[in-house]
């Protein structure tokens, strides 16, 4: 091989490599990329971290419609707990008030810190279902045996499209002791 | 040859160049020679083809009954898991590297590929990635069975990984790695090894198509490594890339898999293009029609694949400009296809077209594709893709553009260029009777399938509703007669390496060949050196005009 071949080789090379190099670093910059997308206002999507408290407006109950609410309960993987709405499903008209409790244990002996992560189906509902009280906005902690009855309260937001006739919302609960700082 | 003599004063390496290969085994091993490591990622490639191909009887046989017959639940996932890997990554993908090794050197006019060591690593990192990935077939608990997309938070859960996850992983960063330093090979020789006359419009198509490939291949394959690691971190370090509950989001992998994943089926079909755009004028006795715009074409797709991604994931929840923007620009993709399609087709018109084996499968590579792309079309309209989501369907189109596209394709190379290789004829009775069962059969395993997923059957299930048995049991039967018939592939290979007809064939194998590249104005076999002086004139009927 001539040396002004090689060293065109050596040059291609190391463009390539660099590509190469910078592509894997463009797959963890999808990260941020992502979570600043999601950010954006017409990309209506809800994300774990968005689900805040509202403060408790008062709307006019529309009392021609009355939607479905269902309430599932998931636990990740072996999780060690109970975890069960008290009530499997409601009739609520929007604008109206409503709270339901949340019965939660610990069955495990040790301290154990918990997440619950809401998910709303359809997916387009959750802006419209506002909650002003809620054990998932943050992390919960269990003592080892620790029995909780926690409430959830919230309103549908009269806008909600008429097509809606019904909202399921399930709640996973994640063990994050491990990764907790709290606990 | 005649580089010798000009190099006779230096002692350096060149000298080499006049010797045949290393004598006994261990002249594959530490070959690098671009012909040798051809020969080693085609054979490797066809017992991947056929390490895959009994994964995919295992399933057909699991899935000829509703119920469980075979095999349980688990494994039959780990089968489809598996499946999937093995086919992609050890057999298409490396067939069509084999492919690269052996027939870009002959056609560009270069002595070797421009950096033979790094070739030759590439290969056995390639071994060692698909072992790494079998291996995990006897581990506790199983090979994955998550789904070759690997999704969390699924692929993450210990009932569906047991302890081969980290191994799988491993196996995907050798296989990604081995990849890319091929790719890298391939652009140092299209680019700086070319003969002098040629110029970059002057390539035959299948140097063009693996050109872009190439570079597919760079931007994307250390994406899906990024993405796997990051499964890896989640599952054994504490981070939350897509863990919920530590502010991840699962759905964050999909966009990252995807992003790779739909670069990644072109650069399993855009050498299929290359392969057919070069066999099909042959056998056309013209030139291949509208030669600049299949290259645009080519371009364009690749160009179109980083930017359509998410029509992989139309039911995710994504916001509505999302899905229409996916819609969109997935469409557009049928214009540069169709384009091809046309081009193939023009090709074909009024030209004095005869039929042996390597054009039976071209046609039938036309045709079936483009059922496969039509199928796609359907897909690609989001609010029907809800229907056809995780079914059958999916399952026949991505088939149908693989097997008697992808598939068919690498058979036609082998007839097409085996005779150039060896030396030897192969036998043209066998391979037509290979073409004719390969391509009804093909047709009755994956045409019900159609059927099937329209009527709801999803994809990934050992077991089914009643109602899936008759077309399911259809389709095993074609499964098994394709199985069987790529025996008679193996053996057609066999047969012609070690002497075929016994007819004698000619340097241009196929009448008037050498008008359509450079790899038939050399001696049939090919000899282990080839081009230490580059061709003066290169061969430009297919950049011409037809008329």
């Amino acid at each position: 091989m001539s040396e002004e071949l090689s060293k065109k080789h050596t040059k291609l090379v190391r463009i390539l490599v660099f590509v190469a190099v910078a592509m894997f670093g463009f797959g963890y910059a999808l990260v941020p990329i992502y979570d600043v997308l999601c950010e954006w206002k017409w990309i209506e999507r809800d994300r774990p971290d968005d689900i805040k408290q509202v403060s408790e407006a008062t709307y006019k109950i529309d009392l021609d419609r009355e939607i479905t609410v269902e309430f599932i309960t998931t636990l990740n993987e072996s999780t060690p707990m109970e975890f069960h709405p008290e009530v499997k499903q409601l009739k609520v008209h929007p604008g109206e008030y409503h709270t339901v409790n949340f019965y939660a244990e610990n069955k495990a002996n040790k301290v154990m810190v918990s997440r619950a992560i809401a998910s709303f189906s359809p997916a387009l509902t959750s802006s419209y279902f506002e909650k002003t009280q809620c054990f998932c906005f943050s992390e919960q902690t269990f003592q080892p045996k620790e029995i909780k009855i926690m409430p959830m309260r919230f309103v549908i937001n009269p806008d909600l499209p008429v097509s809606y006739k019904t909202i399921t919302l399930s709640y996973t609960f994640f063990d994050n002791t491990d990764k907790s700082v709290n606990k | 040859m005649s580089a010798v003599a000009e190099h006779d004063d230096h002692h350096d390496h060149h000298d080499d160049h006049d010797h045949g290969p290393a004598k006994g085994l261990l002249r594959w091993v530490i070959t690098t020679n671009h012909k040798d490591i051809g020969t080693l990622y085609l054979l490797f490639a066809l017992a991947m083809f056929f390490v895959g191909g009994s994964m995919a009887m295992v399933i057909r046989a699991e899935l000829f009954e509703p119920g469980l017959q075979f095999v349980d639940p688990a494994f039959f996932n780990s089968m489809t898991t598996m499946h999937a890997l093995v086919m992609v990554f050890g057999a298409v993908m490396p067939a069509f590297v084999g492919l690269a090794n052996w027939q870009i050197p002959l056609m560009i006019g270069a002595a070797d590929m421009a950096l033979p060591r790094m070739n030759n690593m590439s290969f056995w990192m390639l071994v060692a990635g698909v072992l790494l990935l079998a291996s995990t077939l006897f581990m506790e608990g199983g090979a994955p069975n998550g789904g070759w997309t690997l999704y969390p938070p699924l692929v993450l859960q210990p009932i569906t990984v047991g302890k081969a996850l980290p191994f799988a992983i491993f196996s995907v960063h050798l296989l990604g790695i081995s990849s890319i330093m091929g790719a890298i090979n391939i652009i140092a020789t299209i680019l700086n090894m070319r003969a002098p006359a040629m110029r970059l419009m002057d390539m035959p198509l299948f140097v063009w198509t693996w050109l872009i490939t190439a570079f597919l291949l760079i931007a994307v394959m250390p994406v899906f490594a990024g993405a796997v690691t990051m499964l890896l971190t989640d599952k054994f370090f504490h981070t939350s890339f897509f863990n919920a509950a530590g502010g991840g989001d699962p759905v964050l992998y999909e966009h990252i898999f995807w992003f790779f994943g739909h670069p990644e089926v072109y650069i399993m079909i855009l050498p299929t293009f290359g392969v057919a755009s070069t066999i099909i004028p042959v056998f056309a006795r013209k030139p291949l029609f509208g030669y600049a715009s299949m290259v645009w074409a080519t371009a364009s797709i690749a160009f179109l694949s980083f930017i359509v991604w998410a029509h992989h994931m139309f039911t995710v929840g994504m916001p509505i400009a999302g899905e229409l923007y996916f819609m969109y620009a997935t469409m557009i993709i049928a214009v540069p296809t169709g384009v091809k399609v046309f081009n193939w087709t023009a090709t074909m018109w009024k030209g004095a077209m005869t039929f042996e084996t390597p054009m039976l499968f071209s046609i039938a590579f036309v045709v079936l594709f483009t059922m496969g792309g039509f199928t796609g079309l359907m897909m690609s309209i989001a609010p029907s893709d809800f229907q056809y989501h995780d079914t059958y369907f999916i399952v026949a189109h991505f088939h149908y553009t693989l097997v008697p596209a992808s598939i068919f394709i690498l058979m036609a190379a082998g007839y097409f260029w085996l005779p150039k290789w060896t030396g030897h004829m192969y036998n043209e009775k066998i391979g037509q009777l290979h073409f004719w069962l390969s391509v009804i059969s093909v047709n009755i395993l994956f045409f019900p399938q159609h059927f099937l997923g329209l009527a709801g059957m999803p994809r990934r299930i050992p077991d089914y509703a009643i109602q899936f048995a008759d077309w399911n049991m259809i389709s095993s039967i074609g499964g098994f007669i394709f199985g069987a018939s790529q025996l008679l592939f193996l053996y057609i290979v066999y047969d012609t390496i070690k002497g075929g007809t016994g007819e004698k064939v000619t340097d241009e194998v196929w009448e008037d060949a050498s008008k359509h590249g450079l790899e038939w104005t050399l001696p049939s076999p090919v000899p282990y050196h080839t081009w230490t002086t580059p061709p003066s004139a290169v061969p430009t009927e297919h950049v011409l005009d037809t008329h």
